[in-house]
């Protein structure tokens, strides 16, 4: 296990590397002559070689490659040109809604995917069965973009004054404030370190803040906030677990062993949710895992229609608005998020399925 | 082309038996036929193709032309079609007029032929790239194996979206910001390529991500064949390793490829259509779905037609090749066959 585990570690350290080397490509051809992008078109050769040595832009590439490379280790992510913040400051503040966001479309995909994979898989060829076949392929080909425009057409503005409104974007509604749980315990920290980052980092976490803090007013205005940009980020991830769920599920009720289960009695819930779903768990668990990538694609699109502050919308600002910092450190943050989530997702599967560490 | 073979008992007195040979890929071809979701799929792309083939004929307005001061007709005007009860003293429009008084139908339809386009030349590009690269790879072995793949992995380990839209960025960036290098595309360049470049580089974009997992199937596919006796048959006969691998190991390589690549083609006109709605694929006036979702996304509320449908119709396109995709995947599986 530990050989496999080194091995998997050892395979992602240059996919890292190479994480770095476009992040640092990106960084510098998407702003195109970073000077002129923030100081403006008019600004004089004179001004620019200013502002190039000023941000180390006149040294050879493969330096600035290094210098990158070395501020990033030092957690130093350098300063937005558009906020003239820090990176990570702004990380602090805006990934919390992604975090939420992403978590509660899995959540509400694994919890409406699942039990419908297994309905399908044991009323097979049935009418169930091609209902939820035909609903998974319907929601995997749906621009999420248009199921977010339409889910807010629908909960918005049809349902206006009916109890099953719900607001078509933010994360809170005016006048509403999630007061941060250490402010609201009397916690201080000592200036600004990796507990107090990590502490705020929390806080922006509205519903888990306001779950600490016991604030019922601020936990239901923010999950009501949360429905609609989570249901249009949960479909297709939904959709592909159902699949997954099906497809896992009935090769494991054709095994040997849950004929014998069956034969020798037991209960078909008990054969079905004890006996089967255990083994046929393992490849939806590694789904589930993997749509972390989907979800991120849908962050973007969903926080942009809801108009939701998270760190997809913001990529995609920096992106047109060409500042570099945050299109640099964003870039590293979130692949190599990614990296680990799937380094693992890849360890935990083999820990897991013996078959495969012993490989 | 492999082929099966069954022998045939002959009636008795008959001298030895005959075998009787098929083609494996008209076995899938049957059994696709077979297949519901194989059958819906193409039943909705044939529909899809003919829409875009006929778009001159099919639409009554041209796509583009703004009807103010042609018809007496207000902007975001809601759908009126007179069989089913819209007065005839309005123009019928069967699907509404958008924010510049033009015919919403006339525009899917030839709409239909830009992400048709797209969907196919995206695509088609990767695969193209995706199989060298991950035939390469798989049958050289080693350290080239490596890099490649390692590579690959580089590319899949950012999301999908994020990568698309700052590759679409930065050729924006680098072709438009400079002007040597725009006049040269617009003297190089048909003048409808050069005007629609949004879009061309919408499509790099797409074709670049999507590139590591058509090398992935490849590769996983060269490695399992590779060491099959008849590859190692034609090797020691002589045979040069690229004639080896273009003539016997990669069109065993190609139904899953087939697979992967008619559902790539839903993914891509999805991924397109997701750039233009955050403005960086198609722009103004193309006729593209997810353009014309951008264009009207603000009137939601009043106007909600404009978004309807040509979200109706991404989802028709992708499902199809959804479905296409399934059916295929169930009749080239070879654990299957026979």
């Amino acid at each position: 296990m530990y050989k496999y585990a080194i091995r998997r570690i050892l395979h992602a350290l240059p996919v890292l590397f190479g994480v770095l080397v476009l992040a640092f490509i990106l960084g510098r051809i998407v702003p195109g002559n970073p000077c002129k992008a923030i100081l403006g078109e008019k600004a004089t050769v004179e001004v620019c070689e200013k502002f190039d040595r000023d941000h180390g832009l006149d040294r050879p590439i493969p330096i600035q490659f290094l210098a990158y490379v070395g501020e990033l280790a030092r957690g130093d992510f350098g300063n937005s040109l558009r906020f003239n913040r820090s990176i990570v400051q702004i990380l602090i503040e805006r990934l919390p809604m992604t975090v939420e966001l992403g978590m509660a479309g899995l959540l509400i995909a694994s919890i409406i995917g699942i039990p419908l994979g297994i309905i399908s898989a044991v009323r097979h060829n049935s009418a169930i069965d091609l209902s939820t076949m035909v609903g998974a392929n319907i929601g995997v080909s749906m621009p999420v973009f248009w199921l977010g425009l339409m889910l807010a057409y629908v909960f918005a503005f049809l349902l206006k004054d009916t109890p099953f409104w719900l607001p078509p974007s933010g994360r809170v509604s005016a006048g509403v404030t999630a007061v941060p749980f250490y402010e609201v315990y009397g916690w201080e920290f000592a200036g600004e370190g990796v507990v107090s980052n990590v502490a705020e980092f929390l806080s922006n976490m509205f519903i888990l803040n306001s779950l600490i803090t016991l604030d019922w007013e601020v936990l239901r205005d923010a999950i009501t906030h949360l429905i609609l940009p989570s249901v249009a980020l949960a479909t297709i991830p939904m959709a592909i677990i159902a699949r997954m769920t099906r497809s896992s599920m009935l090769q494991v009720l054709g095994l040997d062993y849950v004929r014998t289960a069956r034969a020798k009695g037991l209960v078909d819930r008990r054969v079905i949710l004890v006996h089967a779903l255990k083994n046929a768990l393992l490849p939806i668990v590694t789904i589930i895992g993997l749509q972390l990538g989907l979800v991120f694609s849908g962050a973007i699109l969903t926080e942009t229609i809801f108009s939701l502050s998270g760190v997809g919308r913001t990529m995609f600002e920096a992106i047109t608005a060409r500042d570099f910092p945050i299109i640099q450190g964003f870039t590293v943050v979130i692949a190599t998020a990614f990296i680990l989530i799937n380094l693992v997702v890849d360890l935990s599967y083999a820990f897991l399925d013996p078959r495969i560490r012993l490989d | 082309m492999a082929t099966t073979t069954e022998n045939k008992a002959l009636p008795i007195g008959s001298i030895g038996t005959r075998s009787h040979s098929e083609n494996l890929w008209l076995v899938a071809i049957r059994r696709l036929f077979r297949q519901r979701s194989g059958v819906a799929g193409m039943i909705v792309l044939a529909f899809l193709v003919l829409v875009a083939i006929s778009a001159p004929l099919i639409a009554p307005y041209d796509p583009n032309r703004s009807l103010i001061g042609v018809e007496d007709i207000r902007k975001r005007t809601p759908p009126c079609v007179h069989a089913l009860g819209c007065s005839t003293d309005e123009p019928q429009h069967w699907m509404g007029v958008d924010g510049n008084v033009r015919d919403v139908f006339s525009r899917l339809v030839f709409g239909a032929r830009i992400s048709l386009f797209v969907g196919f030349v995206t695509i088609g590009s990767a695969v193209i790239v995706g199989t060298v690269l991950g035939a390469f790879a798989g049958y050289v072995g080693g350290w080239v194996d490596d890099v490649i793949m390692r590579i690959m992995d580089v590319l899949l380990a950012f999301p999908f979206l994020l990568l698309t839209i700052a590759i679409t960025s930065a050729l924006r960036t680098l072709f438009d910001n400079n002007e040597g290098l725009e006049d040269a595309f617009k003297s190089a360049l048909p003048e409808f390529v050069f005007n629609q470049r949004g879009l061309v580089y919408a499509m790099f974009a797409i074709a670049i991500v999507s590139i590591p997992a058509y090398a992935r199937v490849i590769r996983s596919t060269v490695l399992s064949i590779k060491e099959e006796e008849y590859v190692s048959a034609a090797r020691s006969i002589g045979n040069r390793p690229v004639r080896i691998l273009f003539l016997h190991v990669l069109p065993n390589a190609f139904p899953p490829l087939i697979v992967v690549a008619t559902l790539g083609i839903g993914g891509a006109i999805l991924e397109t259509a997701a750039l233009s709605f955050l403005g960086l694929g198609a722009q103004p006036p193309t006729p593209e779905w997810g353009s014309m979702l951008a264009s009207e996304r603000n009137q939601l509320f009043s106007a909600p037609h404009l978004v309807l449908f040509p979200g109706l119709a991404i989802m028709l396109t992708v499902l199809g090749f959804n479905l296409l995709g399934d059916g295929l995947r169930d009749a080239l599986d070879p654990r299957l066959r026979l």
